[in-house]
């Protein structure tokens, strides 16, 4: 190939991770949306017999968000954005398309098998950590091959010098890869006697205190490198590409990258506070979770800054919009979880509802936005096609923004509500409320909630059809866009 | 500048980042291993039939709603009884602090609660406590209980980490035949405090539904 030519970029596997981040999105949602319901409406716990009740569910709709659709989203921008940052195409390399489909084929059957494993109760009970060793086994191979593409990749690169995001995706496969591994040390108990009981079974290597900051470091941090690590490597590849801006500042970006690489893991323990973990560990923790402040708004601040005297373009441009929505919503986040990490907040905090108020505000305003905006990005280039429909992806906005708008109010109303309810005593110091009350009060903010999530999928649904008409009926295009997202 | 060279070898950016993120992990939870792993005086590791219940406890995945984790506040100390300490913990794997209570805290449910108050409460959540939001867990009544699992689980932990399990705790299927009428002994005494029929009727056979377990080890949350 001469070596000014034009890169013809080979798509395939971006497109299919496309296509699994949509259907996984979707079911994710789905129960996430029927969980919701029946905290408020507890007769839709029957629907499905014993594998239709809240606790069954609800691993399940963790584990499909994260593992199904957050890591499908990693795996379809990063075969689209590595290509472009390395300036190599996946077709150069025989080998790596043939790896990339292998990983494809594995993740894809093992992450339906494991969702079944979860509904039939088949758990390690590890919040966001669930499965079984077998399915462990197939994580940790899809994660392998999906290193060796990376690395693959980089080795066949063009040009040397690694850009922003690949920084991102790089040390969101390390900080998985150590995370997922350690938490995840388990003695299957079939194999340690002879061959006695369930063969899927197994023991955590760590109990009690300890189990609960080796859990907590990684689930703190599955959090980091799932949902804030590779999100903030899309925003740092698609939002200037789409704006046609560059980034505002490099230093900043070294700044928010080293310091979060260093600091986030840290912040684990202030999911233990007040509990049996040293004090020592609770301090850092909290003091930790505020140092975490500085890299979290370095990389919101760059990007908000990067748009810098080009903010008419949140009104031309709805993709622009939805990213700079995201950024936001990365920002309340990340000052949110500090001030839950502060001691005498988080005896309020703790255990109640504000906490899933939090997680969702940063999943539903920062990752899911920010998940959306990469593929009607993307898409044009892939399908060569232009985007569907504007008007739909401006209804989409207004509907999901206000849906998540509705879930982190009323989350922290209900969660606020409850922690002072517990804590409650009269004019003789004793309780003032039995455990009940504080469960019936909520029935109005639960029904706020389910409303919510009953907008928030629509929205993606809605997503999901603009997607889909793009692929099939959107005006083809001759040549790929340089910048801004063509639309209809 | 160093960072520039940084970016240009991925092998030295790989390490760096693994570096970075290893600290910690190393600094935070790795010092007080050891510590964390002394059990208080006299503390037991559960019984098969209560480690077959707290398997149930996993499988319907109780934590979602449940926490076993009663802070060192007054408020909590009135509700829920004393505050936990890390030594009554260490038989525990996994731990099942939770991190949500949507549902009241269970740490010391045993002190409060009996094996009928379980029942009925199984059974049909708000007859007992109305406004209860929690499903009922009617499959328990008919599903068995793991028990052969669970006493695997008891001897790997013994052969494993050294838990207390005495002697006749052997991974061979001639010493879980041995051991097995203990567990059924166990669950006898519970269903005698029960009403279901079926639950006595299925005991008596030499079955254990998982209802049975589950209360088991409810009741040994103290």
């Amino acid at each position: 190939m001469q070596a000014n030519a034009a890169l013809e970029y080979d798509y395939s596997l971006a497109k299919k991770f496309t296509f699994l981040t949509i259907l996984f999105g979707f079911l994710g949602m789905l129960v996430g949306t029927i969980i919701a319901a029946q905290m408020a409406f507890p007769e839709l716990n029957y629907l499905l017999g014993e594998y239709g009740t809240f606790s069954r569910l609800r691993p399940i709709h963790t584990n499909t968000v994260v593992f199904g659709f957050t890591v499908s989203a990693i795996f379809a921008t990063w075969f689209y954005v590595g290509q472009r940052v390395l300036k190599v195409s996946m077709a150069e390399s025989r080998f790596l398309m043939v790896v990339g489909n292998i990983q494809f084929w594995l993740y894809f059957v093992g992450a339906l098998l494991a969702t079944v494993s979860l509904l039939f109760g088949i758990s390690s009970s590890k919040e966001y950590a669930q499965y079984e060793w077998p399915f462990d086994i197939v994580v940790v191979l899809v994660w392998v091959l999906w290193g060796f593409n990376i690395m693959g990749l980089i080795g066949i690169r063009r040009e040397k010098a690694l850009y922003i995001s690949v920084w991102y995706y790089l040390a969101c496969f390390l900080g998985i890869a150590m995370l997922y591994l350690f938490n995840n040390m388990a003695i299957p108990t079939y194999f340690a006697t002879e061959g006695l009981g369930s063969i899927v079974h197994s023991v955590s290597m760590y109990s009690g205190t300890n189990d609960a900051l080796v859990q907590w470091w990684y689930g703190h941090n599955a959090v980091a490198f799932g949902f804030t690590v590779p999100i903030v490597g899309m925003i740092y590849y698609f939002l200037p590409k789409e704006s046609g801006q560059a980034i505002y500042s490099y230093k900043l970006s070294l700044l928010s990258f080293w310091g979060l690489m260093f600091v986030y893991l840290w912040a684990g323990s202030h999911h233990l506070l007040w509990s049996t973990v040293p004090d020592w560990m609770q301090t850092m923790g909290s003091a930790f979770s505020i140092v975490l402040i500085l890299p979290s708004w370095g990389s919101a601040i760059n990007m908000l800054l990067t748009m810098k005297g080009e903010w008419n373009q949140v009104t031309e441009n709805p993709l622009i919009k939805f990213m700079v929505l995201a950024s936001t919503f990365y920002m309340l986040s990340t000052i949110e979880g500090p001030i839950q990490a502060i001691k005498s907040v988080n005896a309020i905090a703790h255990f109640t509802d504000w906490i899933p108020g939090h997680v969702h505000d940063g999943v539903l305003g920062w990752v899911v936005f920010m998940v959306m905006a990469s593929i009607f990005h993307m898409a044009p280039r892939m399908f060569k096609r232009e985007i569907y429909s504007r008007k739909l992806m401006e209804m989409q906005f207004w509907l999901q923004t206000t849906a998540v708008v509705l879930y982190f109010t009323s989350m922290w109303i209900a969660g606020i509500t409850q922690g002072m309810m517990w804590r409650a005593v009269d004019e003789y110091g004793n309780l003032m409320y039995s455990f009940i009350d504080t469960v019936t009060v909520l029935h109005p903010y639960y029904a706020i909630r389910a409303l919510s999530g009953v907008m928030y999928l629509t929205g993606f649904i809605m997503f999901a059809y603009n997607i889909y008409k793009t692929m099939t009926a959107g005006r083809e295009l001759s040549e790929e866009p340089q910048f801004r997202t063509p639309m209809a | 500048m160093f960072f520039h060279w940084l970016e240009k070898n991925p092998f030295f950016f790989a390490a760096g980042i693994s570096i970075v993120i290893s600290f910690a992990g190393l600094l935070e939870i790795v010092p007080n291993f050891a510590e964390a792993a002394r059990p208080v005086v006299d503390l037991k590791p559960r019984t098969v039939l209560q480690l077959a219940g707290k398997n149930v406890y996993k499988k319907d995945n109780c934590i979602s709603c449940h926490s076993q984790m009663i802070r060192p506040f007054k408020s909590e100390t009135d509700r829920y009884g004393a505050y936990s300490l890390s030594g009554e913990y260490v038989y525990d794997r996994p731990f099942l602090w939770g991190s949500k209570r949507t549902g009241p805290d269970l740490h010391r449910v045993g002190n409060y609660r009996t094996t009928d108050w379980h029942e009925n409460h199984m059974w049909d959540p708000p007859a007992i406590v109305p406004g209860s939001i929690m499903p009922a867990y009617k499959h328990q009544f008919t599903n068995l209980a793991d028990i052969e699992t669970a006493y695997a689980e008891a001897v790997t932990v013994k052969n494993a980490f050294n838990t207390p399990y005495g002697p006749e705790f052997k991974g061979t299927r001639a010493a879980w035949e041995a051991h097995k009428p203990k567990v059924l002994e166990e669950a006898k005494r519970i269903a005698d405090d029960m009403k279901n029929k079926d639950i006595k009727e299925a005991v008596a056979r030499g079955e254990v539904p998982e209802v049975v377990a589950l209360i088991a080890y409810l009741n040994s949350l103290k």
